[in-house]
Parts: C-alpha cells; sequence; structure tokens
C-alpha cells in the first residue's frame, strides 16, 4: 500500500512547475484571447462568448470536425484491426524477432514532415514507385488534383507511417502471457480462434487501451503530414483541424476565434479520450484480478 | 507458409518499399529522377550528401535538432523521476487530479498553443534558442516520461526502499544508487521515447525558431525554390533524417518489446 | 483409459544435442498401467515436466515412441490424444465465469449441452467449487483459479490420462490435504490413469499407487511406496525418499560380506556382488530406522563415535562417526543416550548392496 506522505509534493515539484510554466501560462493566454477582441497591444475590448458563437457557427469548424472523425476513426478502424494481425504473425524469439522489431519501428522513428515528403515522392505518378504502380493497374491516379486520391494517400499513409505502433505495443503484450496459457488451451482443444478471443484478447486489453488512445489523439492532431503530402488540398478536402487552426492563427492572424477554436479543439479530444477509457474499461471489467 | 506470415511479409515490404524508394531516389541525379523512370540509380552520385554536408545552413539543422533533443530528454527525464517516485510510492493531497492533468497535456494539440508560445518565448527572450524547443517539447514528453517511469517504479517491491532507510541511507542516496540502477532498463526506454516524440516534432519546433535554432525538418522545406523542387538533395536530407532513429532502434531492439509494454503489462 | 508406453523416449533442448548432458531427458522407456494413480517424484530440473510434456504432446521428443494402447500418438498434435493436463501455476480464462471455464474442453470437443451440465455439477461438487459458478474466473483468488484448472481436466470422462504438473505449488497447505483427499476419491471411483508430479515425497507416497522416481533425466525406479522405502534401487533413491535419507557407507566386499573399515557385515543377499568387475565402486546402504545402537560391545558391529543427537520428541536422531563416514540412527524417543564411543549393528536383512550407485542382488530384481 502506498503510505500518505504530502511531502511528497516536494518531489511532484520541478514537474509541476514545468507543465505549468508551457501548459498553464498558455492556456491562460489562449483563454484570454478567447473572450476578447484585440486590436492592438493597449486596445481590446471584452466580448464574452462571442467568438465561440461566431466559431461554433463557422462551416470551415463544422466541417473541418466532420472530416476529422472520419478520418480518425477510419485510421482506427484500419490500424487497431491490422496492428493486431501483425503482431500475432511476428516471430516471438531470436534473431529474426529482433530483425522485425527494429523494421517495424522505423517508420516511429521518422520526422512527420520526413513522412509527408516520402509519401510526396512515393505517391507522385511520374516519378514515385506507388503512384507509378497505382497507374500502371489501370486507376488515374494523381493526389494532388482528386479529391478521393488524396484522402486515400493520407489514410495509407497514415497506415503506413503508425500501425506499427499498435502492432508493437499488442507484440509486447502478448510477450507477456505464459506459455502455459498456450498450452492449457491446447490440452483444453481450443481452436486458433478460440485461444486468440479468450487467452490473447483479454490479456491485451491494457495494451490495445493505450493503443486506442494514442491512436485517436494523435490522428486528431495530425498536422505536418497532410500539410507537407497535400498542403490540405485539393481544395480544403484534406485540411483536417489542426490545419484549420494554423491558418486560422498564424495566417489570418484572428486570434479571438482561433482561441476559441483552440479550446473547442482541446475539449473535444479530452471528451473523446475519457468515452474511449470509460468504455473499454467497462467492456473488460472483471477480467482483471 | 501460412497466411499470417504472409501478412507479416507484405506489410514489411508495404513498410520497405517507400523508404527504397527514398533511398533510391538520394542516389540520382535530378535529371536521372526527372527524365526517366529507373528502379534503381543507374547514373550512381553522391552528390545529394555532399549538398547537405558541405553547406552549414544544411548540416546545422542537423546539429540544431539533436542539440534539443537531447536537452529535452535530460529535462524530461530529471524532473520526471523524483515525480514518478512520489506518484508510485506514496499518497499525498490532489495526486490523482495532478496525474491526470498532467495527462491531460499529452492530448492538447500543438496547435493550440503555437501562438501562446511564440508569444511566450518572445517575451522572455528565448525565441530561436535550443532550450525553448526543448522546454515546449517538455509539455508532452514530461507527462508521458512521468507516466511511464511510474509503471516501472511500481514494479519495484517497496521493502526494497524500506530496508534501505533502515539500513540509514539518506533519500538521495538511496534513490541515485539504488533505486536508479534497479529500473535501468525504464529509463532507457523513457529516454527513447523522449528523442523519439521530440525528433519526430516539427510543428512546434518550426514555430520557436528562425535561424540559430532551425531543425532539420524545417531547412528540409527549403528544397522548393523558383527552379523548382530539388528531389535528390531532398530525397537525401530525408535519408539523414532517419539515420538517428535507426540508431536508437538498433541500441534498444532488445528492449523494445518490454518498452513498447511500458512496464505495465 | 489407455496404457501409455514410452519407448525408447530421449529428448534434449539443444538443436544439435552432443553429449549425455545435453539430454534434460535421457533414453527411457517405461509403462503406464492403465487406471492406476502414479506419482512422478523428483528434485526440480529433473525432468519431470519434460516427460509429462511429451506425454501430453506439448514437446515433441528428439527420439523414441509414445503409444497410447499401443497406437503411436508420437506425431499427434496435443488436441488429438485426449489427454489432459493441469500446471503448475492455475490458467484460467479469465473473461469467462467458472461455469464456461469448466465448459470449455467440453464444448471445443462437441458435448451435447446437457452432459456438460451434469459433469460440471459433478465436479464442482468434488473440487468445492458449486457456489461460484455464476463468477467471472478472472476475479477469484488464486487457490480458486488452480481448483478451476484441475476442474477443466476432471470434467472430462473419456481422456486417456490426467496429468498433473505440482498442482498444489499454490494452495494453502491445509487445502492442499483436502483437494489431494478428493484426487484420490476421484481416482478410485473413476479408476482414471492419473499421473501426479511432486518433488515433495509425502505427497508422492500418500497419493499414489506406484511411485516413480527420476534423477537427470532418466527413471530410476518406480515401485510401490513400501518397495521404495526397503528396497531402494538406486542411491538416489534411498537419498530422497526417508527423512532422514537412507545412510550410505562406501565399502569393500568380500565373500558375501560388506568390508567396512576392516570390520565385516553381512548382507540381505550374498549373491550380490556375483558379476563386480575391477572398478566397481560399492556402497553399503541402510535405513536409520533399521539400524541398532548399543552401548555394550556386541558380538557383530561397527564401532562409533557419537557427534550429535536430534531430538524430535517421539524419536531421536543420532549422529555417528565411523571409519567409513557419517552414519544416522533412529532411536526412540525415550531412550538414553551417552555421548561418546558406541556400536552400531546392522541387520542382514536390510543391509543392501549398491554397484555405481545401483542396487544389486536379487533384491534388485524386476526393477528397470
Amino acid at each position: 500500500m502506498k503510505t500518505e506522505n504530502n511531502r511528497a509534493w516536494f518531489l511532484v515539484l520541478p514537474v509541476f512547475a514545468l507543465v505549468a510554466f508551457s501548459a498553464i501560462v498558455p492556456l491562460m493566454t489562449v483563454v484570454n484571447y478567447s473572450v476578447q477582441d484585440i486590436f492592438g497591444p493597449d486596445d481590446r475590448v471584452f466580448v464574452g462568448a462571442e467568438w465561440y458563437r461566431e466559431i461554433l457557427q463557422d462551416d470551415r469548424l463544422q466541417q473541418g470536425l466532420l472530416r476529422q472523425f472520419v478520418f480518425s476513426f477510419a485510421i482506427l478502424l484500419i490500424e487497431i484491426p491490422l496492428g493486431i494481425a501483425v503482431a500475432l504473425a511476428m516471430p516471438r524469439r531470436g534473431r529474426l524477432a529482433s530483425l522485425t522489431l527494429v523494421v517495424l519501428a522505423l517508420p516511429l522513428l521518422i520526422p512527420w514532415n520526413v513522412v509527408g515528403t516520402i509519401w510526396q515522392i512515393f505517391g507522385r505518378a511520374d516519378i514515385g514507385l506507388g503512384g507509378v504502380l497505382v497507374t500502371a493497374l489501370g486507376v488515374d491516379y494523381n493526389y494532388a488534383a482528386n479529391p478521393f486520391d488524396a484522402w486515400a494517400t493520407v489514410l495509407v499513409m497514415d497506415v503506413w507511417h503508425w500501425t506499427s505502433l499498435v502492432a508493437l505495443l499488442c507484440f509486447s503484450g502478448l510477450k507477456a502471457i505464459p506459455d502455459a496459457y498456450y498450452q492449457a488451451a491446447k490440452i483444453d482443444g481450443a481452436s486458433a480462434w478460440a485461444v486468440f478471443r479468450f487467452v490473447q484478447l483479454p490479456k491485451l486489453k491494457n495494451v490495445l487501451l493505450i493503443a486506442v488512445l494514442l491512436r485517436f489523439m494523435d490522428s486528431f492532431m495530425i498536422y505536418s503530414e497532410p500539410f507537407v503530402l497535400t498542403g490540405g488540398g485539393p481544395g480544403n478536402s484534406t485540411t483536417f483541424l489542426s490545419q484549420t487552426l494554423a491558418r486560422l492563427a498564424v495566417g489570418q492572424f484572428d486570434l479571438g476565434p482561433a482561441a476559441a477554436f483552440s479550446l473547442i479543439y482541446f475539449l473535444i479530444i479530452l471528451l473523446f479520450c475519457w468515452l474511449f477509457y470509460t468504455t473499454m474499461m467497462q467492456l473488460g471489467r472483471g477480467s482483471q484480478q | 507458409m501460412k497466411p499470417r506470415h504472409l501478412l507479416l511479409v507484405v506489410y514489411v515490404v508495404f513498410l520497405m518499399l517507400p523508404l527504397y524508394w527514398l533511398l533510391n531516389m538520394s542516389f540520382k541525379t535530378n535529371e536521372e529522377i526527372l527524365g526517366a523512370f529507373t528502379l534503381f540509380p543507374h547514373d550512381f552520385t553522391l552528390d545529394n550528401y555532399r549538398v547537405i554536408f558541405t553547406d552549414a545552413s544544411w548540416y546545422m539543422g542537423y546539429v540544431n535538432s539533436i542539440i534539443y533533443v537531447t536537452l529535452n530528454t535530460l529535462i524530461s527525464l530529471s524532473v520526471a523521476l523524483p515525480a514518478a517516485y512520489a506518484f508510485s510510492r506514496y499518497t499525498f493531497v490532489g495526486d490523482k487530479h495532478l496525474f491526470f492533468w498532467l495527462l491531460t497535456n499529452r492530448m492538447a494539440p500543438p496547435a493550440v498553443f503555437l501562438l501562446p508560445f511564440f508569444q511566450l518565448y518572445s517575451s522572455i527572450g528565448l525565441f530561436d534558442t535550443h532550450i525553448a524547443v526543448a522546454l515546449a517539447h517538455c509539455l508532452f514528453n514530461v507527462p508521458l516520461s512521468v507516466w511511464i517511469l511510474e509503471g516501472f517504479m511500481s514494479g519495484v517491491p517497496k521493502e526494497i526502499d524500506e530496508t534501505a532507510f533502515v539500513d540509514g541511507y539518506g533519500f538521495t542516496r538511496f534513490f541515485l544508487t539504488i533505486f536508479l540502477p534497479m529500473i535501468r532498463s525504464g529509463i532507457g526506454v523513457t529516454a527513447f521515447f523522449c528523442f523519439m516524440f521530440s525528433w519526430v516534432e516539427l510543428l512546434l519546433a518550426r514555430t520557436l525558431t528562425s535561424v540559430n535554432a532551425k531543425p532539420i525538418a524545417a531547412v528540409m522545406t527549403r528544397t522548393v525554390s523558383a527552379s523548382g523542387m530539388d528531389w535528390g538533395v531532398l530525397a537525401a536530407a530525408g535519408v539523414l533524417t532517419i539515420v538517428p532513429g535507426a540508431l536508437v532502434i538498433w541500441f534498444v531492439r532488445n528492449h523494445i518489446a518490454k518498452g513498447f509494454a511500458l512496464g505495465r503489462v | 483409459m489407455a496404457r501409455i508406453e514410452l519407448a525408447h523416449l530421449a529428448h534434449s533442448y539443444l538443436g544439435k544435442p552432443a553429449e549425455e548432458g545435453d539430454y534434460a531427458l535421457r533414453p527411457t522407456s517405461h509403462v503406464w498401467e492403465d487406471g492406476v494413480a502414479y506419482a512422478l517424484l523428483g528434485p526440480s530440473g529433473c525432468g519431470k515436466t519434460t516427460l509429462l510434456n511429451i506425454m501430453s504432446g506439448l514437446l515433441r521428443p528428439t527420439s523414441g515412441r509414445v503409444l497410447f494402447d499401443g497406437r503411436d500418438v508420437t506425431d499427434l498434435p496435443t488436441e488429438d490424444r485426449n489427454i489432459a493436463q493441469v500446471f503448475q501455476f492455475p490458467v484460467v480464462y479469465d473473461t469467462m465465469s467458472v461455469f464456461d471455464n469448466l465448459a470449455f474442453p467440453l464444448r471445443n470437443r462437441k458435448t451435447p449441452e446437457a452432459e456438460i451440465r451434469s459433469r460440471i455439477e459433478e465436479v464442482a461438487e468434488i473440487l468445492d467449487l458449486a457456489s461460484c459458478l455464476r463468477q467471472r474466473a478472472g476475479t477469484l483468488a488464486s487457490d480458486a483459479r488452480q481448483k478451476i484448472s484441475m476442474g477443466r481436466g476432471l470434467v472430462r470422462t473419456d481422456v486417456s490420462a490426467i496429468l498433473f504438473d505440482e498442482p498444489l505449488t499454490v494452495i494453502d497447505p491445509h487445502l492442499k490435504n483436502s483437494l489431494r483427499r478428493k484426487l484420490g476419491e476421484v481416482h478410485r471411483e473413476s479408476r482414471l490413469t492419473l499421473i501426479y508430479v511432486t518433488h515433495d515425497q509425502t505427497e508422492a507416497l500418500t497419493f499414489a499407487d506406484r511411485v516413480v522416481v527420476m534423477h537427470e533425466g532418466e527413471i530410476v525406479q518406480a515401485d510401490t511406496p513400501q518397495a521404495l522405502f526397503e528396497r531402494p534401487a538406486h542411491t538416489f533413491v534411498g537419498h530422497f525418499v526417508g527423512s532422514p535419507g537412507m545412510n550410505f557407507l562406501s565399502c569393500e566386499v568380500d565373500g558375501g560380506c560388506a568390508v567396512v573399515d576392516g570390520r565385516r557385515i553381512r548382507l540381505a543377499d550374498d549373491t550380490a556382488m556375483d558379476g563386480a568387475k575391477q572398478g566397481d565402486r560399492w556402497e553399503l546402504g541402510v535405513r536409520p530406522m533399521f539400524l541398532e545402537l548399543v552401548f555394550e560391545r556386541p558380538t557383530e558391529g561397527v564401532p562409533v563415535r557419537i557427534t550429535h543427537v536430534e531430538d524430535l520428541g517421539s524419536s531421536k536422531i543420532v549422529t555417528a562417526t565411523t571409519g567409513g563416514g557419517n552414519l544416522k540412527v533412529r532411536v526412540g524417543g525415550e531412550e538414553e543416550i551417552r555421548d561418546g564411543s558406541a556400536w552400531v549393528v546392522f541387520p542382514p536383512e536390510q543391509s543392501l548392496l549398491y554397484r555405481n550407485s545401483r542396487l544389486c542382488g536379487k533384491s534388485a530384481a524386476g526393477q528397470p
């Protein structure tokens, strides 16, 4: 059992100070902006909920939000099952296992805009291997001109970039299952599906929760990769929330609306993380001691 | 071959193809890239790499990135270690709220903080310094570090602490000479994640720098010029951004499986 | 149920075993008779689990065959062998209820639901699980979890054998006894072939009809508990079974007698040294309870020096030194023991001769 000791605060103080400095101060600034109209350094007016009202009725936010949700759920639907399948197929021991781990982890350590660059090159129908292959299959493919192609490319790119994270999380979860469980299942005559359903999946619950949360929040914040790949186009078809926000704040310098936008954005992520967390805990309740 | 192994092979090929293409292009001349579609460089050249290694504005990008990534890893670890210890061993007023609040920062979109960060660091004169980027990245790396380390520390029995205190160790000496060595794999894993998330982030790093601390990822956007894209150099620069990550993975390859469980399986 | 025959079985965990030491299981032949409760006894690391896993098909032996009722099953996977095995640490399917856990092996084999229900009720009654059948298995404490693991073995009626791999390690001592008794009852009612692995001799001797002792990857003796005690086939069995273990004195042999420290000791079997070869290593073995300690010089006896007396209440264990080594003698609790010199008398009927660690002579007949 943990002991009660309020002096432990001293140990936490550095973290608190640091995170307060890089989170609370900026967040207060954002809150401040979101309720004021700013004309100059000393010229500002309190406008209350005006910016929130404006931004909630804004088409850009509504469409961006819709696109964002479609995108995040699409990649969760692809990456989670695919990641589990890859983890199940990975060799558990030996040299081949280390090699597979290294290869899988590689995309995770590439700077996000370079991921965009890689796919920008790879997907081009004139000089990119991927683009050339797809065109050779008889598809009229051009991610820079066709919204559907742009969407498909962004999705495939995200699957390429992040499925490994899900796979590695699941792999480490699978590694933690003692051999006796597989042996017992064999003795009980369990089918491969039953082994997955009753032995592996329950033990993956914790890592899957982490995987879903990380993939949801990171995909909801996606910025660099589509920005480099398509610049948000064609049209606004691949402009996700972060990019909309960056345009609003840094591009047009609409501080008030941008700040209101930021807070709404943040709250949506918090809300959904909480939803995922409680749902998954509910689903797996009692499966842990 | 069983179908599941086929899936793995297909997936690995899918992962490798774009990387191969990048590597392939980095050894080609621009004429070859644009002129003919070739599966491997016919006119093999190292010129693209030579451009990067001889131009300070290019290679300083790498140096800058490595400096702020290292700084961030050090800062994150040194503040997160005592805090994680406190969370794993004690209850105190507001501990749960604090822990949750820390984690919410991992969920904050960096885009939200762009402008406030820019103003904050400008006003205290840290704009365009390595430390500014390192501090900004603490926003998501410190909560993550606390969380990972807490998992590893909870795996160490509390009796170890008590025995050491009974044996007359002071807290600092116990923490540094007994406790830290026991969770060194956890520290390694945390450092790996700090490195990873700081290395791959661009949005904040680019916003907080202009010249002196400009990260390589931002320098790369330079290749678009009036004369068109310099594809070869862009590809070479891309390859070089993958190298540090690949090296780090190679060193921690035997801990990856345990590391990704974050000490919590 | 079946008669399980192991023919020249050997197993090594190394890819290319070169010498004897590379083998976890040395070439072994053995027959498990149908309907007998066996204990497989031996210290940790002697190859018990390896042997078990080969029988259940979790391991494929490096060489040799496994036969169930004469049918070669060596290449059959576990699920086609119809064998049940319970592991040392509880394995339960956390997300299922206790009932579903017990039903799992039957449902996988398409047993009719009505039969499953009646089997589970029976087994739950035996194992005291009836009250928590509806609970989720993951929420239970570890002894209840282990009972579920055992239950999954016991619900199956058609198995060739049930293998228990030290199943009571995690169970409370007082529960251990009652569970072991229950297993015994189940066995008497159903005449299942049970093989119960343990490193605890009390557990083995109280539970089993026959005890199979393993040592360094070999079966050294398979016998009734009594024979194990009275006629250990190997010095290891002598040491391992009984507390304190059997006394062994290195000796020489001469005309039907063992010679210890220049004194002749008559043996149970005077043909024991037939076929002796140059360089054989001889030992005289006798249980502490069969030795007699006297303080008056007897007609036949070995002079000793008493170095230590351990009082166990109902009996005393006396440690005495001879020229050939230390001896332990068990004497009655009331007996007065004086320090200093005394004599030990060896009863001929219980004095056994071992050549190169193995029992020899008539009394060794019928051993593997």
